[in-house]
């Protein structure tokens, strides 16, 4: 655990970066520090593992005062993943993962052996190792970057807007990499972003900054969401607020029926019973089937929301973990359950 | 060694005269030395294939002794202010060419497509948005090569027409040491100024590239 | 100008012109010596000088402006003072050769480690490199490129300018220069700026072939 105490960061310049900060960091745990720029959150992130060394107040990791250790030790037990990767142009990716190791005195053989199964870990291919960084796309440097802050096996991960240089999809596909690892490894990561889409996803807490290094809140995400603070965090989570809640829960234990039969919209199904799409009863025989998007128990309400208005029947088709059909579910059985998810939410907060 | 202090006050004239003659060699060599820089830049940045060879030639130039360049020119110009300036002039192409093609090479591929986009003819897009973005880095062309032409000048004291380093040849001749300090302070003196002139003429005529509130 | 040429080609190609304590292969030797020794002193003084300055940042504005500064130092005049100072040695040769070389080593030293990425020497401090380490490991690697320019550059110069030597009574090939000045003789001129600008050539090839040697393997992005 992390734990910050009346933590207070006033720069040369005079400039207040961090305002007296007690936050704690929960092991095992992804806590995503957001805010608008300015707000001190990657200077608290920097002040972890003493690339920025606090004005006043104490940072203790597991239970000990991180001003106590020498700066470079700590580091090299805490990973640190920044954006643009800051791989070192000049060293093979195999290299770069490696180097902590090397640092610490694994011995070369050792430390690439090490370097080469991260690589797999972070979904590289093998020969990715051999290459430069520069030849490596924007998501893969990610990628190495993350594999190199891992390379040691530290407990703690610092991420610093990790993913805030790569296109949207990427994006998606790095989070959903992050968590997929943090099931195994369950790290206790502190995450900067700006991006409030990013830290509900992500975050199993939010803190949220304000300009002048304030922390305004800090909560579960569906706590955030459902009972922002004041009228800056509300804001700052935007006007989809709401929907964004319902992009937390998921469609289990919502009832499903039978698929519709001799009405105008019929579900057409394919030999194995997977949805093929909506046909027309109105139409004529040989037009095409509108797209359907069906959803499984682990999707997000958010998602059958989204699909039960884009449905012509206004029914979301519901399958099980290998595609095949296994109801339906109407748009106002939906809307009623999005209601109560938002306000069993707010109860619970 | 001393400097003997009385002797400055009587040759102000002199002193005068030498650092105007200096001048004069020097920034006619850097005016020239642009006048022939910039189209032969232009054109090696259009036709890539000259670059290199352009570039390379300019390059052997610079190993060339200024000395034994001055003297090769005798025959042709003579003893005169046109050897000093003939001479410089080849060595601030060295580095005024190889300014222009890089600042060229600096000028956002954007810009260029923009101007020509909006209906501006190559020439009209090279006066009007390639050399203006690429001025920051030809300033520092100009610069180095106006320091380097005051301090080359002093060379061209074995023909004669080396201005300041008229000061080295008597003082090395009269043994008197107080000439040639004279004559380095000068120099330097005349470098620094030029270099600082230069420094402000530029930040004048580049506005779009200072810091906010600066 | 035909002439000329042919005569340059018999001074070069005579037999008896390159032997002996005034041929060509022994003022080579005396030039090369000046220039070598010269640009190694230089070397050794200005690398740990421009280091200093690149990884801690202090000292920037000195290390831009000493390039412009060894620029404007009239080595004809430094030369000359050095003489008049300290009477007929080599030292007036050496210490204006080697005053040229430090001011340019030094700020493309400086400059080389001040275009490294500081995000780069953010993540190496992040991930546990020491000081020394940061310097060793990241700086140097990546700046090595433009402190080689530094060198080259330098090593070119003295090369171009050790015909100074002549000038304070030494040998080298700037005797070709000076006698060939003093007895109107323009092949001698001639011939010695030819040998001047072919050792400066190989010399800076040769220095390129060392750069690329130290840079071997590496991506064209890291050189």
């Amino acid at each position: 655990m992390i734990k910050f105490d009346e933590v207070h960061k006033r720069f040369p310049n005079g400039t207040t970066a961090v305002h007296d900060l007690s936050l704690e960091m929960p092991e095992g745990q992804i806590t995503v520090l957001v805010g608008s720029s300015g707000c001190g959150k990657t200077t608290t992130l920097r002040m972890i593992n003493r690339m920025v060394d606090p004005t006043s107040g104490t940072i203790r990791l597991a239970g000990k005062d991180i001003l106590e250790s020498d700066a470079a030790d700590l580091r090299r037990g805490i990973g640190y993943v920044i954006q643009q990767s800051g791989l070192f142009p000049h060293r093979t990716v195999l290299d770069n993962v490696a180097t902590v190791p090397l640092l610490l005195g694994w011995g070369r053989k050792k430390a690439r052996s090490r370097a080469a199964e991260l690589l797999e870990t972070v979904g590289l291919a093998a020969d990715a190792g051999k290459r430069y960084p520069h030849q490596l796309s924007g998501g893969q440097q990610q990628r190495v970057g993350v594999a190199r802050a891992l390379a040691a096996d530290p407990p703690v991960l610092l991420m610093d807007e990790p993913f805030g240089a790569v296109d949207p999809v990427v994006r998606t596909q790095l989070q959903d990499e992050l968590l997929r690892l943090q099931k195994d490894l369950a790290k206790t990561i502190v995450f900067v972003t700006h991006d409030i889409d990013e830290a509900v996803r992500l975050g199993d807490r939010i803190a949220v900054f304000r300009t002048g290094g304030h922390l305004v809140q800090c909560a579960e995400p569906a706590e955030l969401l459902a009972r922002p603070a004041d009228d800056f965090v509300a804001d700052f989570l935007g006007a989809e607020r709401g929907l964004k809640l319902l992009s937390l829960s998921t469609l289990a234990g919502l009832p499903q029926g039978p698929a519709p039969e001799g009405g105008r919209w019929e579900l057409a199904l394919d030999s194995a019973r997977k949805p093929l799409g909506w046909r027309d009863g109105d139409a004529a025989a040989d037009s095409p089937l509108l797209p359907v998007r069906a959803l499984r128990d682990g999707d997000s309400l958010l998602s059958a929301v989204n699909e039960s208005i884009a449905s012509p029947a206004g029914l979301v088709a519901r399958v099980d973990a290998d595609g095949v059909l296994t109801g339906v579910t109407a748009r106002a059985e939906i809307h009623d359950h999005a209601g109560e998810a938002h306000i069993s939410a707010g109860a619970a907060a | 060694m001393t400097i003997e202090w009385g002797w400055f006050p009587d040759h102000i004239d002199e002193m005068t005269r030498l650092t105007a003659d200096h001048l004069s060699t020097a920034l006619s060599a850097v005016f020239f030395g642009l006048l022939i820089a910039l189209p032969l830049a232009v054109i090696a940045h259009r036709f890539r294939p000259l670059r290199g060879f352009v570039l390379g030639l300019s390059n052997i130039l610079y190993t060339i002794p200024s000395i034994a360049l001055f003297v090769l020119l005798l025959p042709v110009t003579g003893l005169t202010r046109t050897t000093a300036v003939v001479g410089i002039t080849a060595y601030t192409l060295v580095v005024l060419v190889r300014n222009t093609v890089e600042g060229l090479d600096t000028v956002p591929a954007k810009a260029r497509e923009a101007s020509t986009a909006m209906g501006a003819k190559p020439l009209r897009t090279l006066f009007t948005v390639e050399l203006p973005l690429a001025l920051p880095v030809i300033m520092a062309g100009v610069r180095v090569a106006t320091v380097m032409s005051i301090s080359l000048v002093s060379v061209a004291s074995a023909i004669g027409q080396g201005g300041l380093g008229q000061l080295f040849i008597d003082g090395f001749q009269r043994d008197f040491p107080t000439l040639v300090i004279a004559g380095v302070a000068l120099t330097l003196l005349l470098a620094l100024v030029a270099d600082a002139v230069l420094v402000t003429v530029q930040w004048l005529a580049t506005p779009w590239t200072h810091k906010r509130g600066a | 100008m035909l002439e000329l040429l042919k005569n340059l080609a018999s001074w070069l190609t005579s037999g008896p012109q390159w032997s002996g304590n005034a041929g060509i292969a022994h003022r080579l030797v005396e030039h090369l010596e000046y220039s070598l020794l010269a640009t190694l002193v230089a070397a050794a003084i200005a690398l740990p000088i421009g280091m200093l300055i690149g990884h801690t940042g202090r000292g920037a504005f000195v290390a831009v402006n000493l390039a412009s500064f060894g620029r404007a130092l009239p080595t004809v005049g430094l030369v000359t003072l050095v003489f008049l100072a300290g009477g007929l040695s080599k030292w007036p040769v050496y210490i204006s050769l080697v005053a040229l070389a430090v001011p340019v080593i030094i700020t493309n030293t400086y400059a080389g480690m001040a275009a490294v990425d500081p995000d780069i020497k953010d993540a190496a401090k992040g991930v546990g490199l020491r000081g020394h380490q940061v310097l060793w490991q990241v700086e140097l690697p990546l700046a090595l490129p433009l402190i080689m320019t530094g060198i080259r550059l330098a090593t070119v110069q003295v090369i171009a300018t050790a015909t100074i030597a002549a000038y304070v009574s030494f040998g080298g090939l700037g005797r070709y220069v000076y006698d060939g000045l003093a007895q109107r003789d323009l092949v001698q001129v001639l011939g010695g700026a030819a040998l001047v600008a072919v050792l400066a050539v190989a010399a800076d090839l040769a220095l390129g072939g060392v750069q690329r040697l130290l840079l071997r393997g590496r991506p064209a992005s890291a050189r």
